[in-house]
């Protein structure tokens, strides 16, 4: 018996122990993103579900585009194996670093685990160009509240067949079960990049992406703040040589510019950095995912702009329902990325709503219904996506 | 398979059978009467025989009755109508489908949704486009091209089939590999639920909040949900494509320069594989000048910039002829470029014309693998006694076998219903998947025993009660039940008889 198949085997014990005590289970990666979704209900603290032991690429052969790998591994771990085969997560997920309950930084697992990536379904600069990790996503196997290990999808790039419950995992913070192993499609690294800023106010520069996305440029990550807008444009070294010349502004350094990338993505930029300097004083970062084309938000705080417009960071002290109200405005919706813990002395009220926007009836009534299909007992991560799912 | 059963009943059953069967119509006639317009509602047979099928002719099963809303308050009427007195509904858009999942039930209600054909809008600016969902795929281009864009998913049968329709089966095409699919070219999917009730999945933004629910209704086969109005992606035309034909001597050598090339870190705008027969069947249909003697012809495309396309091109045909290549083409123009793919897209009606019939697969398999399971094939060939013809979405690992046989002679079409089985088995035990892009329908509900666990199976049917708990829409495909479990489905094309036969296929 291998390591990874005891491993499964006691998460399975566990489950099923689990189940048989009606005891909630709150699952465990590394442990990077609990500042993310709704805080654990009120009362004793849940069981924990490790994943971590459950580790290793179980299959990865760069000329099929495809990896596959345990959900405890170390997301740096996946990265560095793909980049020996100048091959990448395209959708460049954030890596954070390990917090422990009490709020400090802690080692270990910087960057967290794939099984977290997956339940949190974030994606970095790239997203607009290349999609999303659930773009991505072409098999899992899942661990169910009935403590059945299932598989969906494969590791095909086509596949239709039955109901592609892999990609539904994206970003399901845990709710459906244990994400177990999961295939991902993988890209080669681009040949060539370049990065160039231009100065120009929040509104142009939103015209300004737009009217270039209409356009086949190789643009592949854009970023506004501070009266800057930042672009990356990556492909064919011709390709982005000739976009290069035909954009003009200013060419970064690439040293720098990679390092302005890897900040951005990892939220360790200085936008972000001030950012958690306010959430320590009270204020909401919120993330507005909105249409690219909506012109620039009417909330006081700082912003940052990612995706062609289509994400927006709000530092803000804003009433939720005024920023809620704008998102929607817009035709988007705003999270509540980090707040302010609402039990941490000297830190204002914080935040106590829903840290998700709400959904409409027949979704909200979905929703009740396929965690009923998955975790009968409701097991998973109690209340962490929505309150009483 | 799914084929109607025959019933060996006796008269006096029977009679009471179609007597029950005229109740229930006129029933249910009388109750969308009070919500349709009298010319939106069709239950004389000969109105209905036009929707007994979809693309795969088979199969087929006259509906209790059809109906055509005009409006969206019609499309909720008719399934509040047909919730309350529990009689399932087939929504159905152009019905080029290959898979029976348009094909009707025999005491519901077939729901066309052509009437909704309309572009509702187009936002040059955002790169998106609202449309109806009977508007059929190269309508948005064609809409978009003024702008210098278009929508991605190409499936060979875009110039009939409809964006409802893609969305149901998440369509693909041969750019599927470098565009990605209907999904990864979708913002929001409008609709209603089974009971007539309003809904949306995904947004105007790049990510909707809670569960990624827009995931798992497209290719959904139109068991989840209604789907009325579509919002997709626009992307940019690429300003050029060039096309290499590249000849080979021998399978593995084709199939291992497909892995080659990927390996070089090339994302081809299209890569597509013939084997020989193939090759001699389509030369005899269109005379584009294939090299007969090679053992596979690949078809390697690239698009983007004409500095992006040189240069990849350039490198493409590096790879090809350190694989081995023993003839090598670029395309120099539009025309030379059309010509090479003209084989490659008229496969099916090649095929119709060397043998009486001809039966599709429609497997996926890991890239490695396709010389391993073209020899498989060849071997298979002496073992059933039948030829096949090979064609390929190589750069997916998504096959299309073509099984030449006569239906006439009932042990061919044996033979060939054990060769077509044997292949999906086969491509399942290499790590693939039973449909790469027909879908499941009625036509692979056998298949996907093999595929599936009766607990991952159980799980699909709970997915489904969850958006659908009265279990109304489009009842009995795409999962099957327990003791359906037992054979395999195939696809039984009759000599190009398929509806819109004239259309180029896969």
């Amino acid at each position: 018996m291998t390591v990874a198949d005891t491993a499964l085997d006691n998460l399975i014990d566990q489950v099923r122990a689990a189940r048989a005590d009606k005891t909630p289970l709150n699952i465990l990666g590394g442990s990077t993103k609990a500042f993310y979704g709704e805080p654990p209900p009120a009362g004793p603290a849940l069981a924990t579900l490790d994943t971590r032991p459950l580790a290793g690429i179980s299959s990865y052969e760069p000329s099929e585009l495809v990896v596959t790998v345990r959900a405890g591994t170390p997301l740096a771990e996946l990265e560095a194996a793909l980049a020996e085969q100048r091959q990448c997560l395209p959708f460049e997920p954030p890596r954070f670093l390990a917090i422990n309950a009490a709020g400090g930084k802690v080692g270990g697992m910087a960057g967290g685990t794939v099984g977290g990536m997956v339940a949190a379904g974030l994606a970095g600069p790239a997203r607009a160009a290349v999609g999303g990790l659930r773009d991505y996503l072409l098999g899992a196997t899942l661990l169910t509240g009935r403590a059945e290990l299932l598989s969906f999808g494969g590791q095909v790039i086509k596949n239709v067949a039955g109901y592609d419950v892999s990609r539904l995992l994206s970003g399901s913070m845990g709710l459906l079960g244990v994400v177990c192993e999961v295939s991902l499609k993988v890209l080669p690294v681009a040949v060539a990049t370049a990065t160039l800023r231009f100065e120009q106010g929040e509104a142009a520069a939103l015209k300004q992406l737009n009217t270039w996305g209409g356009q086949p440029l190789p643009i592949n990550a854009s970023a506004w703040w501070d009266g800057m807008l930042v672009l990356r444009l990556s492909g064919a070294a011709a390709a982005v040589q000739s976009a290069v010349q035909k954009l003009g502004g200013e060419v970064v350094d690439p040293a720098l510019a990679a390092a302005f990338w890897t900040g951005l993505r990892d939220q360790t930029d200085e936008f972000f950095s001030k950012a958690l300097v306010a959430v320590d004083a009270g204020a909401t970062l919120w993330r507005l995912a909105m249409p690219q084309t909506a012109p620039p938000m009417a909330l006081a705080g700082e912003h940052l702009v990612e995706w062609g417009g289509a994400q927006r960071w709000v530092v803000t002290t804003t009433p939720a329902s005024a920023v809620r109200d704008a998102a929607a405005r817009g035709g988007g919706h705003a999270t509540v990325f980090r707040s302010g813990r609402p039990s941490s002395a000297g830190a204002a009220a914080g935040f106590d709503g829903p840290r998700f926007a709400p959904l409409s009836v027949p979704l909200m009534r979905i929703h009740h219904e396929l965690k009923t299909a998955f975790d009968p007992d409701r097991l998973f991560n109690p209340g962490r996506l929505y309150a009483g799912l | 398979m799914n084929a109607p059963a025959d019933l060996s009943l006796s008269d006096a059953a029977l009679q009471a059978e179609r007597s029950a069967r005229s109740a229930r119509q006129a029933e249910v006639v009388a109750a969308l009467r009070a919500v349709l317009p009298a010319h939106a509602l069709l239950y004389r047979q000969e109105d209905t025989v036009p929707y007994e099928c979809d693309g795969l002719t088979a199969y087929r099963q006259l509906p209790l009755v059809v109906a055509l809303p005009e409006t969206e308050a019609q499309v909720a009427a008719v399934l509040k109508t047909c919730h309350a007195l529990q009689v399932p509904v087939v929504a159905r858009g152009a019905g080029t489908g290959l898979s029976g999942g348009a094909m009707p039930h025999a005491l519901g209600v077939t729901m066309s949704l052509a009437k909704f054909n309309r572009i509702v809008k187009l936002d040059v600016l955002a790169r998106t486009a609202v449309v109806q969902c009977g508007v059929r795929n190269l309508a948005i281009s064609e809409a978009a091209a003024p702008f210098g864009l278009y929508y991605a998913p190409d499936p060979s049968s875009q110039i009939a089939c409809t964006i409802g329709g893609n969305v149901a089966e998440n369509s693909g095409g041969v750019h599927c590999l470098k565009y990605g699919l209907t999904l990864h070219n979708l913002l929001k999917v409008r609709g209603f639920t089974a009971d007539g009730e309003p809904v949306e999945f995904g947004g105007d933004a790049l990510d909707a909040p809670g569960l990624d629910l827009l995931a798992v209704v497209v290719g959904s086969e139109g068991m989840l949900a209604v789907t009325i109005e579509v919002t997709v992606k626009l992307l940019p035309k690429p300003q050029l494509a060039r096309c290499i034909m590249a000849s080979f001597d021998d399978i593995r050598a084709a199939g291992d320069a497909v892995a080659a090339v990927i390996a070089a870190g090339i994302i081809p705008a299209g890569l597509e594989m013939m084997d020989k027969p193939m090759t001699a069947a389509v030369e005899d249909y269109v005379h584009a000048g294939y090299d007969l003697d090679a053992a596979a012809i690949l078809l390697c495309e690239s698009d983007g910039t004409p500095e992006e396309v040189t240069e990849e091109i350039e490198r493409m045909q590096a790879v090809l002829l350190a694989h081995g290549a023993s003839r090598l083409a670029v395309s120099e123009n539009e025309a030379q470029r059309l010509r090479f793919w003209s084989g490659r897209k008229n496969a099916f009606p090649a095929s119709g014309r060397i043998s009486p019939d001809y039966m599709c697969m429609d497997s996926t398999i890991p890239r490695k693998r396709l010389a391993d399971i073209l020899i498989a094939i060849a071997a298979m060939e002496k073992k059933y006694q039948l030829r096949c013809c090979n064609v390929f979405h190589a750069g997916d690992g998504n096959l299309h076998p073509l099984i030449l046989f006569d239906a006439a002679d009932p042990d061919q079409l044996r033979r060939c219903e054990l060769f077509g089985a044997d292949i999906l088995e086969t491509s399942v035990a290499l790590g693939g998947t039973v449909t790469g892009e027909h879908g499941v329908g009625v036509e692979k509900l056998s298949s996907m025993c093999v595929q599936f666990s009766p607990e991952e199976r159980e799980q699909m049917f709970a997915v489904k009660r969850a958006f659908d708990p009265a279990g109304g829409l489009n009842p009995g495909k795409v999962i099957p039940t327990l003791h359906r479990c037992a054979e395999y489905g195939r696809m039984h094309v009759k000599k190009g008889l398929l509806p819109f036969a004239e259309l180029e296929r896969f």
